[in-house]
């Protein structure tokens, strides 16, 4: 099984270079939202082991709604973010990421404040590596090979179907499985599929990955007694906040969502990035950093396997906070359906989730006791998500046209293609995913 | 001390008040069978306003028997701007309706006007086809033209021109294809009898009024935005926001309407499951029913429900009391047919889990798990009243099948919906469930009698329809044509009483 990971460069901009920035990441587009996957400067296609890249502007327009709390206008550096989503390790492929597009990367770093052309492209992208608080992997151990062999194999499976469509019938489901098994035979061994046997485990991840499962509760279990009182304590100190703490989700700029909306619906799968700040005070940040915590534990060891909670159309997100003082958060996702769906879901299924964390950002449509309301008041809470949502100027997805349904469906026909033999239950059952 | 307590108690939605909605939010006059709706682009607007102030537009009160003749009144964001609608008050509508039905590249992409149905392909609706007002005309056979003569009286020609006139036909209780229609429509929560707020584990068709009429709480308990303007002279005459202390509310009472222009290629149609209901091993009526989820009469494929469904009425039950829970995989009414894309009748959770307990571990993702599980949207954010007519002359299945003969007159449907959110409800609809290519788990395939089968990216066919069998491989047809063009389409704001007099004052201030 090999491990996805997902990783993060950020660096502050050269102001007066953001416009040749800008210029040089819509070359990389044929147009709003519309990557060329092989485009000059990081052709994402030729990536085996990439399945989603993002880059983009932290061009927040809320810096301002601090004002809400008093607190003095606040310019931060204006930074540029490039996100990779990949199978396997970091390190791999940061190398094999500047083999390919070394120039491409330095003519888009050229444009940052403290990049000199003579700088080792490697070491200075490592240096501006930004570790995520939190990160989600629809499923572990997906490879994009793998999803490439098992939609082959599928859409291979339908055309059969289609040309064989009278054959079939009146035989039993189980006889039709065998039959495509025969058939899934024959196509291999003419070349025309491939279904590869699956990567051994890094030890070294496995390892690391058992100490974290058993080692987070053991903690938990041992300070268990302190944790509580704290949890108790923070949690009657956020339900006085909440109750004094102002809501400001006015309508975004309509030429704001016009932006935005040019960016996304030209795929099945949609990019969604958004930032904001943390409501000043210790217990808002203690209070999200330790959600953040718990939460990466559960995406590591338990929400693995295509859900998060409720949600099914996930591929990746991702939390980071884009200063050391732990101010501003940044949230990157890759779902599938139009934004109007995601935040139907957010609404509808997951608006605790939603409300633990961002609940103590600035603006935040009022929770009660952390988990209640906030998401659940539909229109902030969407005026909240567009006002607070970043251009994402550029966005590759190593799978167009697949969403998660499809990768789940198309894992399942194929783990029932390997089955040697099923009963006529099974195979009735495996044959409703055709 | 009786006053002391009514404050004390929660904020109680007050009564409707009928005389202050327009009839059709209420009622779809189905015995006002000959019907026009046109659409007008105001020439001046201080005639308009006056044109308006003494429009004899019907409301919602109930009559002991139909009346002789209806008139209703919708308008764009540029028909308000053109009436002298001050614009701090029209930036107010939802951002839907200001952009408009065809404005905007991105919207069209995201609900799938697309290709043919794309907005440079329009009749009108796009650039300067945009209409300001409709005027919906509804009379007894025989009375339209009395109506219309009356309503387009002089200073009419002054106040308006006339843009489109959309004819209708009354074909019964038919649609163009064949089909009975209008079987299934929520019903709106007039006296407020459900509870929304909290999770609903069982699919009802009693939905909540705000979502069809704004200035009461929706399916979220909430009510939706819309302009609510500060209490002067000019808007006295506006009752008080209910959720505003000291604001007017120039939505309650309005809604928006969704109105679409959709040409339907019968012969083409018929002709498509004459000639390939073999291939499917189906009559060809069995293969028609299976692209609607009902056949030609209005029968369903699934099994009347045991429990009664909250808003279906007993006489209507025989057609509508029945969910598609049963039928995850769809081997009894297709995944993908059109009525389960446009009500796939869900809940707010799978397995509905009874107890606090099971709630919660539903919540976390624990519950049902299977691939089919839990991959849609409560419907019930998502529905919207239909209130469109048909036009051009019926076909019988015979003749539907004779090629067409030179002249041979456009069939269609003028769609019109009512709600109260653009974007969660018809949008929402458009994108997520009828042209979407994913709808349920699905693949390939859009709705099948609205798809444009304009491929999208990764996705090189959209013109598929898989018809699922109980055992055995899938039925797929492939190549389905177009049957219906979208030729033009708006989205209006259907004001109350109250707002449109308020806009027929609008220039006067």
């Amino acid at each position: 099984m090999t491990p996805q990971s997902s990783l993060m460069i950020l660096a502050p901009i050269d102001r007066r270079r953001e416009a040749e920035l800008r210029a040089l990441l819509a070359s990389m587009n044929d147009g709003p939202g519309r990557v060329k996957p092989r485009n000059a400067l990081i052709p994402f296609a030729r990536y085996d082991a990439l399945h989603f890249a993002r880059i983009l502007i932290l061009d927040d327009q809320t810096l301002g709604d601090g004002a809400l709390y008093g607190l003095p206008p606040f310019d931060p550096p204006l930074c540029v973010v490039l996100i990779f989503e990949i199978d396997g390790e970091e390190d791999a492929f940061l190398a094999e990421l500047v083999r390919g597009s070394e120039q491409g990367l330095r003519a888009i770093f050229a444009c940052c404040a403290d990049f000199t052309p003579g700088a080792d492209l490697l070491a200075w992208m490592r240096a501006h590596l930004r570790p995520a608080s939190a990160v989600y992997v629809n499923t572990l151990g997906r490879t994009i090979a793998r999803i490439r062999e098992d939609a082959a194999l599928y859409d291979a499976l339908e055309a059969y179907l289609d040309a064989n469509a009278a054959a079939p019938a009146g035989r039993s489901a189980a006889a039709v499985h065998l039959a495509l098994r025969g058939f899934v035979e024959g196509e291999k061994a003419a070349g025309r599929l491939r279904l590869s046997p699956e990567r051994p485990t890094p030890p070294d991840w496995e390892l690391r990955n058992l100490v974290d499962l058993v080692l987070v509760p053991l903690l938990l279990l041992i300070f268990w007694f302190p944790l509580a009182v704290a949890a108790i304590v923070l949690l009657v100190r956020i339900r006085m906040l909440e109750l004094s703490d102002p809501e400001y989700c006015p309508r975004p700029d309509p030429r704001h969502v016009e932006l935005l909306t040019s960016l996304e619906d030209h795929d099945v799968t949609n990019q969604f990035s958004a930032m904001g700040t943390l409501k000043p005070g210790f217990t808002r940040r203690a209070v999200c950093l330790g959600i953040l915590f718990l939460l990466n534990y559960t995406q590591r060891q338990i929400y693995t396997r295509g859900r998060l909670a409720r949600v099914r159309t996930i591929h990746f997100a991702r939390w980071t906070f884009v200063d050391d003082e732990h101010k501003r958060l940044l949230f990157t996702s890759n779902y599938d359906g139009s934004l109007d769906s995601y935040m139907d879901d957010f609404i509808n299924k997951v608006a605790f989730g939603l409300n633990v964390v961002f609940s103590n950002g600035i603006g935040y449509p009022s929770a009660r006791w952390l988990v209640l309301d906030g998401a659940k008041d539909e229109q902030p809470y969407k005026n909240y998500i567009r006002r607070h949502q970043l251009a994402t100027e550029v966005w590759y997805n190593g799978h167009q046209g697949l969403g998660a349904n499809d990768l789940q469906r198309n894992e399942l026909v194929r783990a029932g293609i390997e089955t040697a033999s099923m009963t006529e239950e099974q195979a009735r059952e495996w044959l409703s995913l055709l | 001390m009786a006053i002391a307590a009514l404050n004390a108690a929660p904020a109680r939605v007050r009564a409707v008040d009928y005389a202050d909605v327009q009839g059709i939010v209420r009622y779809g006059y189905g015995a006002l069978t000959e019907a026009c709706f046109l659409l007008l682009r105001v020439r001046d607007a201080a005639a308009a306003r006056a044109w308006l102030r003494a429009a004899p537009v019907t409301n919602a009160v109930e009559l002991p028997k139909p009346p002789q003749t209806a008139l209703q009144v919708a308008f764009t964001a540029r028909g308000l701007r053109a009436l002298g609608v001050a614009e701090p008050v029209v930036s107010q509508f939802s951002l839907e309706f200001l952009e408009g039905m065809g404005g905007d590249a991105s919207r069209s992409r995201r609900i799938g006007d697309l290709g043919p149905n794309a907005p440079s392909e329009w009749r009108w609706g796009t650039g300067d086809g945009v209409p300001d007002v409709m005027l919906m005309l509804y009379a007894l056979p025989g009375r339209l033209g009395d109506l219309e003569r009356a309503v387009c009286a002089p200073p009419f020609d002054e106040a308006f021109a006339l843009l489109r006139r959309l004819d209708t036909s009354n074909l019964g209780d038919h649609e163009p294809f064949g089909f009975k229609d209008g079987i299934s429509q929520p019903k709106p929560d007039w006296t407020f009898a459900r509870d929304a707020a909290g999770d609903q584990l069982e699919y009802a068709n009693l939905v909540a009024l705000g979502e069809f009429l704004l200035g009461y709480p929706n399916e979220y308990a909430k009510y939706t935005e819309r302009p609510l303007l500060d209490d002067d002279a000019s808007t006295a005459a506006l009752a008080p926001a209910p959720d505003a202390p000291g604001k007017r509310d120039l939505g309650l009472n309005g809604t928006y309407l969704v109105v679409r222009d959709l040409e339907q290629d019968v012969r083409g149609f018929r002709q498509f499951v004459h000639d390939r209901a073999r291939e499917a091993g189906m009559t060809p009526e069995a293969l028609a029913a299976a692209f609607v989820g009902r056949t030609y009469d209005g029968e369903s494929p699934m099994p009347r429900s045991a429990e009664p469904i909250a808003g279906v009425d007993p006489d209507e039950a025989v057609l509508n009391a029945f969910t598609y829970g049963s039928d995850p995989a769809g081997t009894r009414c297709p995944v993908g047919a059109h009525v389960r894309r446009a009500n796939p009748r869900n809940a707010d959770f799978p397995g509905k889990p009874a107890g606090l307990l099971a709630r919660i571990v539903a919540l976390l993702g624990f519950g049902p798990h299977g691939y089919r599980d839990d991959t849609m949207s409560p419907t019930r954010f998502h529905r919207v009243l239909r209130r469109g007519r048909e036009y051009g002359p019926g076909l019988s299945a015979e003749e539907a099948l004779q090629p067409a003969p030179p002249g041979d007159p456009e069939r269609g449907l003028h769609f019109i919906c009512v709600n109260a959110n653009i974007s969660r409800q018809f949008e929402f609809l458009q994108n997520a469930w009828a042209m979407s290519a994913k709808f349920d788990c699905l693949n390939a395939e859009t709705d099948p009698l609205l798809g444009t089968r304009v491929p999208s990216p990764g996705c090189p066919s959209t013109s598929h329809f898989t018809v699922p069998h109980e055992g055995a491989p899938r039925t797929r047809l492939a190549g389905l044509p177009r049957f219906v063009t979208l030729r033009g389409g708006a989205y209006f704001f259907l004001p109350s009483l109250r707002a449109l007099r308020y806009f027929a004052g609008s220039g006067d201030r």
